[in-house]
């Protein structure tokens, strides 16, 4: 479930406000805000939109989990899955170095 | 909830005219919307989310069903009939394969990154979802589509005789929209009864009330039983990790299969068993069958499917956690409205409908298409059903003529019949709904006398939401909303307790072989009352127990 916006991180483009699909954010005039986080359907996406990797969404679907900002910063995890699948600064990338063709075997 | 209020008849409201709208941006939806600006039609497309991040396949990673054309194309198609349980078409499916690969050459043409394999050629089978989607916004945007995100649909209007067009609210301007249109496609996904899982936050059943009400047939909602497994509490119901898992109880344990070995595979045929073992008790797993490699590929290659884990700060590969499995309803079930024409239209005159929104039948049969078959058929109804909206709309250009004639057909959820009950949220509903359809000792393992009860219930249910249930301002949407997975959960148990068989996704205790005289669609329509056909008459000694 989406758990922190960082204003130290936020530009305040209000780009996670128009793509979430599930409308969680609300538009403030500065930094957004959390205005629905149990519509959250802990899909990530907001996070690798974000130009300045400033939202974090934790694992947990089902409740929100308390993390702080300073944990999150800690174990480097602001941007993780932006890394992992290669997009940048909110732009996607990545996709062309997918190996997925080696482990479709057998999903059903 | 945290909307303002609006006057929905106030002057501050969308009002559009367009050739052919489509109500859904999922890649069904987009791929309309391309296919119909193509044929010349001015398109306009509102998603209830964004189109780019909304539906199944933005958060996801999607292969498709990629037959390149040739002489062994027939008897790949044959292959996998011989898994649909008797109930695709091989017409169909040798279609769809054509249409999807035509059209995975035209993103290669448009520049779409595909992989590349070590021979250097393209892998044009994998389509990595908040790409894929981030790509077909671009295209659907250049082919000069009016796209309205954050707008969701909540009925459809009509003269009477054919659809013409679908009215909503703008949540975040909080304001009501309109749209008259010759023609409409309905490209909603499917519905997980708000069960938290990749996606599905909007996939909650609209297209079905919508077109029900204007009278379409829905097909194949037995076809509700497939369930995903998931580390416990998260939203990632992505099978593929679980093919190299061994099973445990808390503390380690290895959970002993039917034959004495240790249970693994969580997409094989041992899923009953584990489906089983979590019903008794909490169920652990650990990926130890990935070799090095193939643990590498995986990390890459499923990167959504690895995020809880590290965040979480385990190694699945060495760790022990637990899973659960969540209810995927008809988004990786088979069910939907009953496609009736070649072109994807439904039975009711200028309503089409595309991908996970239409029944599968024809294409996956009993057995969920997740996997493979739903996304390409995602883009080939998707596709067929934007060229026959827009030929439709040719034919019937009205316009301005028939707006006066038009009328809205929503119901529950938008107009009770009765005043509206302070007890009675579209939470509670949902809650309710929930308790029946989603639990695996009643939805997984089916029985006869238990679907009675639940049939009960959601008879009850209904009956409180046609008369109470509504919502005010953009919150409509919510109770709509509702009001659609509730209907959907009575058709789905009503076409369930009709099919005195075990088929496919459907299992019933009460009656465990197939049975040939059901080797057909069970067909449901009504709203308020519903109609089942196409259950054969009871088989001697066969009665409902
Ligand atoms: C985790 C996961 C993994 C999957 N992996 C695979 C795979 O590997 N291979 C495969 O073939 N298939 C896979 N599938 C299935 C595949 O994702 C779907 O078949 C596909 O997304 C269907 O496309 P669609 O456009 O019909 O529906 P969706 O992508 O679900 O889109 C439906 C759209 O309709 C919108 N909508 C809903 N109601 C309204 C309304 N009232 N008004 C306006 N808009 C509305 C939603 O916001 C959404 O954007 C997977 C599904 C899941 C959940
Ligand atoms: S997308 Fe990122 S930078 Fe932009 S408003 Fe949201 S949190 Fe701030
Ligand atoms: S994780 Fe998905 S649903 Fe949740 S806030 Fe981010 S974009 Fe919205």
């Amino acid at each position: 479930m989406i758990e922190v916006i960082s204003g130290n991180r936020c530009i305040e483009c209000d780009i996670c406000v128009k793509v979430c699909p599930a409308n969680v954010f609300d538009k403030t005039g500065g930094v957004p805000v959390i205005a629905r986080q149990d519509d959250c359907q802990t899909c990530f996406l907001c996070e690798i939109y974000c130009p300045t990797d400033a939202l974090y969404v934790a694992e947990y679907a089902d409740g929100p989990i308390a993390i702080t900002e300073a944990e999150i910063d800690e174990r480097d995890l602001f941007g993780s899955y932006s890394r992992a699948l290669g997009w940048k600064r909110g732009k996607p990338g990545g996709t062309q170095f997918d190996p997925t063709h080696r482990i479709r075997v057998a999903q059903v | 909830m945290s909307s303002k209020q609006t006057d929905p008849s106030g002057s501050d409201r969308l009002q559009l005219e367009a050739d052919v709208l489509v109500i859904g941006g999922g890649p069904s939806g987009a791929w309309a919307a391309l296919a119909a600006a193509e044929n010349g039609a001015k398109v306009v497309l509102a998603d209830k989310g964004y189109l780019g991040t909304s539906g199944a396949t933005a958060p996801s990673n999607t292969g498709t069903w990629c037959v390149a054309p040739g002489e062994d194309r027939a008897q790949i198609v044959e292959r996998r009939w011989q898994r649909t349980a008797g109930l695709a078409d091989p017409r169909w499916m040798l279609r769809c394969v054509d249409r999807a690969y035509e059209n995975l050459l035209k993103l290669v043409e448009w520049g779409y990154p595909f992989p590349s394999e070590d021979d250097g050629k393209l892998y044009i089978a994998n389509l990595r979802g908040p790409d894929y989607m981030a790509f077909m916004r671009r295209r659907v945007l250049l082919a000069g589509v009016t796209v309205l995100d954050q707008h969701p649909a909540l009925e459809l209007l009509s003269n009477g005789e054919t659809v013409t067009g679908a009215a909503g609210v703008d949540r975040q301007r909080h304001r009501d929209w309109r749209v008259d249109a010759s023609a409409v496609v309905l490209a909603t996904g499917g519905c997980a009864f708000h069960e938290r899982i990749l996606g599905a936050t909007g996939l909650t059943g609209d297209g079905y009330l919508m077109a029900a009400e204007a009278g379409a047939t829905l097909s194949g909602m037995e076809f509700t039983g497939k369930y995903t497994l998931a580390p416990h509490g998260s939203s990632l119901n992505k099978g593929l990790p679980f093919r190299w898992a061994t099973f445990y109880r808390e503390g380690g344990a290895e959970i002993i299969n039917s034959d004495g070995e240790p249970l693994r595979n969580g997409i094989g045929e041992r899923e009953k068993e584990i489906a089983r073992a979590m019903i008794e008790a909490p169920v652990y797993a650990r990926l130890d069958q990935a070799e090095p490699a193939l643990q590498d590929w995986l990390r890459q290659g499923q990167p959504n499917c690895f995020v809880p884990y590290s965040r979480m700060g385990i190694n699945p590969f060495k760790d022990l956690f637990r899973v659960t499995f969540k209810a995927e309803g008809t988004v990786r079930g088979t069910g939907g409205i009953r496609v009736a024409t070649a072109d994807c239209g439904t039975d009711v005159p200028g309503l089409y409908v595309a991908g996970d929104a239409a029944s599968r039948e024809n294409m996956t049969g009993a057995v969920s298409g997740g996997g493979a078959v739903n996304s390409s058929w995602a883009i080939a109804s998707g596709w067929w059903s934007g060229q026959g909206a827009s030929q439709f709309a040719r034919r019937h250009e009205q316009r301005s003529a028939f707006r006066s004639a038009s009328k809205p057909l929503g119901e529950a959820g938008l107009r009770p019949t009765g005043t509206t009950k302070p007890g009675l949220t579209a939470r509670d509903v949902v809650a309710a709904v929930q308790a029946e359809v989603l639990p695996l000792e009643k939805n997984y393992f089916r029985d006869g006398n238990r679907l009675e009860i639940s049939r009960l219930t959601l008879d009850t249910l209904w009956h409180d939401v046609r008369h109470h249930l509504a919502g005010t301002g953009v919150d409509r949407y919510r109770s709509r909303e509702a009001a659609a997975i509730a209907a959907t959960g009575r058709w789905s148990v009503n076409a369930a307790l009709a099919r005195q068989e075990s088929r496919g996704m459907h299992r019933r205790a009460d009656f465990k072989t197939s049975d040939p005289a059901f080797t057909r669609p069970i067909l449901v329509s009504g709203v308020d009352d519903i109609r089942v056909e196409g259950s054969p008459p009871l088989q001697h000694g066969k009665e409902l127990a």
